[in-house]
């Protein structure tokens, strides 16, 4: 126990010591919460919107206001033709373009039908799906009010039954991405910082030559192990701190369920990773190998953490490799205990697997790291 | 006169892959005696040495130190001995009176017993007005003064110094050889290697490994008779011969690398 102290002790010292690292462990993670939350953004604003008006009517023209109502329009232009349109659109100067064809209001009154024809950017097609999503809501509106019109003016046809479905937003009542995210960010935190802290720690002795010494003690493996990462875990935990605070004040994210209860779960987490971080210096020579290492697992995890995208909408097998990311299950836990409020019963399945990520990360990190060669 | 052995190897070898580092090499060395390792670039010298201390395992071969045996009790063999390697391994960040006080730490000394052996290292070196400076900031000579102490903190009954004096001036190496002998005469065996010729006259016994054998083993003075030299420099240049430059990839970066 004292020469765990002792090791404690002389990491911290180094820790405060190391200039260059303070603000890396510091100022890098609140800069992360504020920038990411805010970028990090589902929400499809301020569309590039353009149209080509042939018809040139009143009705076209009340069509093109309702788009120019709309909050997430911005109406840029009126093209002359679709030619123009469409060049507009390979320049990037417009992401949605409707052509509104000749005989556009004449159709509509005799007919009872006109076409429409929109062309959106669809690069980013979960971007064009909304943008169509928009599109049909203002097309829709617009048809409502032309249908009383028509029957303003011709009373026979039966007004059609229409059945509307109301939802109701549980949660996240006002659809805030940021209430989302913030959480979501606040592991990705927590996790990069200690992952490549422990991670590059034991490399950077075998690099200057201190471990070697190390090794010539009578120490046991466990002592300068524990002794090691101590002081990780509780920079781990000083993140979650700063990270809840920040989220508190800056983003007023909900927290309805238990701290206490996140962070235990985050006490136990971290042990994942800093196993992962002691099993990557185990198996490097340099800190930049481990660096690399540990980018590429992060990168990866996070990208298959449900932090971003949805788990559910990803394939099959991919789902399947979600179940060995321990980060999906921090992402999870970390959004259901702050905005759900769910109680240690509803995330023991999580809290258990990652207990046993961690015992097995451990065992691994520490029968690979050998005192003898 | 019959005198303890401290340190017993057999036949010890060490191959990477096919390369043969340490080629079973057989010495004793005794209690309270400076004994000289020397060797080439290459020769085999810290591979040998890594062996004994209980950092790399033979591939074959037997070895006592201390009284233990290299393959079965490496961790009894830690805390008999000091060692210092020739990358200087204390901490740069720390300061000389944190250093002293971790490696003591380590070595499970009691913390009234860690304050008395700070205290009198400190004064013993001279350091008491840079004992809380930085060691990153201090001039090599007294780095490797401070690391040598350090490495005799827990009182080891051997200690293994590799290449202890690379780099450093003359006056320096002069004093950091009366440290030896001063802990000689108090009974600490010396197990040092180095490439200076005239400090191999101050051991009490040489050998010379050449290509991973050692090719020599006596006296400074009997291998000078029986050369027909008149320095250990002209018995080295004799006996040495700079290693074939068609290493194996990758199986030399844990011998010497200077």
């Amino acid at each position: 126990m004292k020469t765990i102290g002792y090791i404690i002790q002389k990491e911290f010292k180094q820790i405060f010591r190391n200039k260059g690292m303070l603000p890396i462990i510091f100022i890098l993670p609140i800069l992360q919460l504020v920038i990411l939350s805010n970028a990090a953004t589902y929400e499809v604003k301020n569309i590039k919107f353009a149209y080509v008006d042939y018809d040139r009517t009143s009705t076209s023209r009340a069509l093109i206001e309702k788009f120019n109502a709309s909050n997430f329009f911005k109406v840029l232009t009126d093209f002359p033709s679709q030619e123009k349109a469409s060049a507009a659109m390979l320049s990037g100067e417009v992401d949605v373009v409707m052509e509104i064809p000749n005989h556009f209001e004449r159709n509509l009154l005799k007919e009872k039908t006109a076409d429409l024809s929109i062309t959106i950017n669809a690069i980013d097609g979960a971007a064009a799906g909304v943008e169509s999503g928009y599109v049909n809501q203002i097309v829709h509106s617009f048809n409502q009010g032309v249908k009383m019109t028509i029957l303003d003016t011709s009373k026979k046809v039966a007004q059609p039954v229409t059945i509307q479905a109301i939802p109701s937003f549980w949660y996240n009542t006002t659809l805030d991405y940021k209430t989302f995210m913030v959480p979501g960010i606040l592991v990705l935190l927590v996790t990069m910082i200690t992952l490549f802290l422990s991670g590059m720690n034991i490399v950077r002795e075998k690099e200057i030559g201190t471990l070697e010494q190390i090794n010539v003690t009578p120490i046991r493996k466990s002592q300068f192990i524990i002794g090691k990462l101590f002081p990780f875990w509780i920079i781990g935990m000083g993140l979650l701190t700063i990270g809840l605070i920040l989220a508190k004040l800056i983003f007023n994210t909900p927290m309805l369920g238990s701290l206490l209860l996140l962070y235990t779960y985050t006490s136990i987490y971290i042990l994942v990773i800093l196993g992962m971080g002691l099993l990557i210096s185990n198996f490097t020579d340099t800190q930049q190998q481990a660096m690399f290492i540990a980018w590429f697992f992060v990168v990866i995890f996070i990208l298959m953490s449900g932090l971003f995208t949805p788990i559910e909408s990803m394939p099959k097998w991919a789902q399947i490799v979600t179940e060995f990311n321990p980060i999906k299950y921090f992402v999870e836990i970390v959004r259901m205990v702050l905005l759900k409020g769910s109680g240690l019963g509803d995330i023991l399945p999580q809290l258990l697997k990652t207990l046993l990520f961690a015992i097995l990360m451990n065992v691994l990190a520490v029968w690979s790291y050998r005192k003898v060669n | 006169m019959k005198e303890e052995n401290v340190i017993e190897v057999n036949q010890l070898t060490k191959t990477f892959g096919d390369f043969t580092a340490v080629n079973t090499i057989s010495f004793e060395v005794k209690k309270g005696e400076i004994f000289g390792f020397l060797g080439a670039n290459g020769a085999g010298k810290t591979t040998a040495m890594k062996m004994l201390i209980g950092i790399s395992k033979p591939s074959s071969g037997e070895a006592t130190v201390a009284g233990f045996d290299v393959y079965s009790q490496p961790e009894s063999i830690k805390k008999n001995i000091g060692y210092m390697s020739q990358k200087f391994a204390l901490y740069d960040d720390l300061t000389v009176k944190e250093n002293i006080t971790f490696f003591g730490g380590i070595y499970g000394l009691s913390r009234k017993k860690i304050k008395e052996k700070r205290e009198q290292l400190i004064s013993e070196l001279g350091l008491e007005n840079i004992s809380n400076k930085l060691v990153g900031s201090l001039p090599l000579g007294w780095k490797q003064k401070l690391s040598f102490s350090v490495s005799l903190l827990h009182d080891p009954k051997i200690v293994f110094l590799d290449e202890p004096t690379g780099g450093v001036d003359p006056i320096t190496r002069r004093q950091f050889w009366e440290m030896i002998y001063k802990a000689a005469d108090q009974g600490t065996t010396i197990f040092v290697t180095t490439h200076y010729m005239d400090e191999a006259e101050y051991c009490d016994r040489v050998s010379i490994m050449v290509e991973g054998k050692i090719e020599a083993l006596d006296t400074p003075k009997k291998l000078k008779e029986q050369f027909k030299v008149d320095s250990m420099n002209d018995v080295f240049l004799k006996l040495a011969r700079i290693p074939s430059p068609t290493l194996p990839k990758g199986k030399r970066e844990n011998t010497d690398c200077n």
